[in-house]
């Protein structure tokens, strides 16, 4: 059972909230006895995750909730935006695939990185992407 | 000096320390900032410190090995030194592996990598 200890929202609506929400992760995962290692990777996929939502959704908002299932602490972030969503989800999460000027290793890369990776997605409608990184036992 | 990120000048060597987290379009003038640097200064060699960075997203990751090839087509060989473990790790665990750049562990190899004799 995963219990949230603290739950903020941000909203995503310019460029530097790339940085302004990464920023708010590597804090939070600090505090959350993930090692550097962790702290790293959920930060980069923020950053990754953030900017998706940013370019081609034009904004939206990140939810950072600190997470404990009693043993260990973790941090989930999701981010929802109402843009034009993903038609080939398949192709873009193997890698290589972007609509916009980015590397396409956005959503693939940030799924490695993280411990617990989930993804709707509707044409038309928008996406939503939620994260996990836990920290070691 | 641009924004708060010094270009300096050692020989024929430019060295671009980043001590600031980069958004992105500060990150893309600095960029075009180093170009011009490039030019100015005649040089025949640029060192990007990244020890400053504690991660590196694929953006970042893009700006780098993309000013690294347009140094090169300039004529200006590129070294990126103090990549740290944990932004190593993130980029090859997210697939990005930066083909075509050169690396050195810290300034120190790096300038010895360029050909710079330093004295003991």
């Amino acid at each position: 059972m995963v219990e949230v200890i603290s739950r903020v929202e941000v909203p995503i609506a310019c460029e530097d909230d790339v940085v302004v929400v990464r920023r708010r992760v590597r804090v939070l995962a600090g505090q959350r006895q993930l090692d550097s290692f962790a702290v790293a990777a959920v930060t980069t996929a923020t950053s990754e995750l953030v900017r998706n939502v940013f370019v081609h959704a034009g904004g939206g908002k990140a939810i950072l909730e600190e997470v404990t299932d009693g043993t260990r602490y973790g941090l989930r972030a999701t981010f929802i935006d109402e843009g034009p969503g993903i038609d080939d989800l398949e192709r873009v999460l193997r890698g290589g695939y972007s609509t916009a000027h980015t590397m396409g290793l956005g959503l693939s890369g940030s799924r490695r990185l993280v411990d617990r990776f989930e993804i709707e997605t509707e044409p038309g409608k928008g996406t939503c992407v939620k994260i996990e990184k836990w920290a070691p036992f | 000096m641009i924004g708060s990120v010094p270009i300096l000048r050692i020989g024929r060597t430019l060295l671009l320390s980043i001590q600031l987290e980069l958004s992105d379009a500060v990150a893309e003038t600095l960029q075009n900032d180093v170009l011009l640097a490039i030019e100015k200064h005649g040089t025949s060699s640029l060192v990007i410190d990244i020890t400053g960075f504690d991660f590196v997203d694929t953006y970042v990751a893009r700006i780098l090995a993309e000013t690294s090839k347009m140094a090169r087509l300039m004529g200006t060989e590129t070294v990126i030194v103090g990549m740290r473990p944990e932004v190593a790790a993130t980029l090859v665990r997210m697939g990005y592996t930066m083909e075509g750049v050169r690396f050195a562990l810290d300034l120190d190899e790096g300038l010895g990598l360029l050909g710079h004799v330093i004295a003991r």
